[in-house]
């Protein structure tokens, strides 16, 4: 039941993000971007992190795509202009980018063989309780540090989007 | 049957959860590189900041730790803040330019 769970939605979280890359219209990379969100927050579930998965809902898919969907709007964003792109980019980018992919799955298939498995319940420390208490315990400073980064950008992204006033 | 039945049953190796990390991760940077679009470019960043964050909690998983799942919600904090300076940025590029284009904002190149 674990293996078909994250088949579906591995599938469906890599399939997605396909999708983000090779859409024109922004519009539906953003949509697609959503599907991408949704399926990691169902595997964050799966590997017991109930808040996090939560939070991956009302924040991510939430908060941040619907700003994103509402700028697309607000600019009226068309489909992008293809023009040609610099072959050498092309030429070394995707094999680059690719041999990035092999090496990296290569060394987590060699260094975590025996690293353990996943199975859904035997990890019960995510559950809103304990981020919470491991949060304003051990964690307190840089929380409180936090409030003071989303003041900065709360003010920075006023300033930037105010008109100008003469 | 099983047989069949203990495999239908059986965990998932945790190395399978850190390619499917890895596999988003390349996607968004491909996507970084590739596109011209400067809004789904920044949607490509957050792709790459899921990515990560997907690994963070699987090795929470691993070690049975929540400090994963800390490190995970900061992340998503910043993304968040950075989002919506960076969202408020491309505005103000676009009034100023009219273009969307990241080949046509480049005065920092001269």
């Amino acid at each position: 039941m674990d293996l078909l769970f994250f088949i579906v939605f591995a599938g469906i979280a890599v399939v997605s993000a396909v999708n983000v890359v090779l859409q024109r219209h922004p519009i539906a990379s953003a949509l697609s971007l959503i599907g991408v969100m949704g399926s990691i927050a169902v595997l964050y579930l799966q590997l017991g992190a109930e808040f996090i998965a939560m939070a991956q809902v009302i924040v991510y898919a939430g908060a941040v795509m619907v700003l994103f969907v509402f700028v697309i709007m607000l600019l009226n964003a068309g489909a992008e202009v293809r023009r040609g792109r610099s072959w050498t980019a092309q030429l070394l980018g995707i094999p680059a980018l690719a041999a990035f992919v092999g090496l990296v799955c290569w060394f987590f298939q060699r260094g975590f063989s025996n690293a353990g498995e996943v199975k859904f319940g035997n990890f019960t420390g995510g559950s809103a309780q304990s981020v919470g208490y491991a949060l304003f315990t051990e964690y307190l400073l840089p929380f409180e540090v936090t409030s003071v980064l989303i003041l900065v950008a709360i003010v920075g992204a006023i300033v930037l989007a105010r008109k100008e006033m003469d | 049957m099983p047989e069949a039945l203990q495999a239908f049953n059986s965990g998932i190796p945790v190395s399978w959860y850190l390619i499917l990390s890895a596999v988003l991760f390349a996607l968004g940077v491909g996507g970084f590189m590739f596109r011209r679009n400067i809004i789904t470019v920044f949607m490509c960043i957050e792709l790459m900041l899921n990515a990560v964050n997907l690994s963070f909690v699987t090795f929470a998983n691993q070690h049975k730790l929540v400090s994963g799942h800390i490190f995970t919600f900061f992340v998503m904090v910043v993304a968040a803040a950075e989002a919506a300076v960076g969202l408020a940025i491309i505005l103000t590029v676009f009034k100023n330019r009219g273009t969307l284009n990241i080949d046509e904002i480049d005065s920092l190149k001269n």
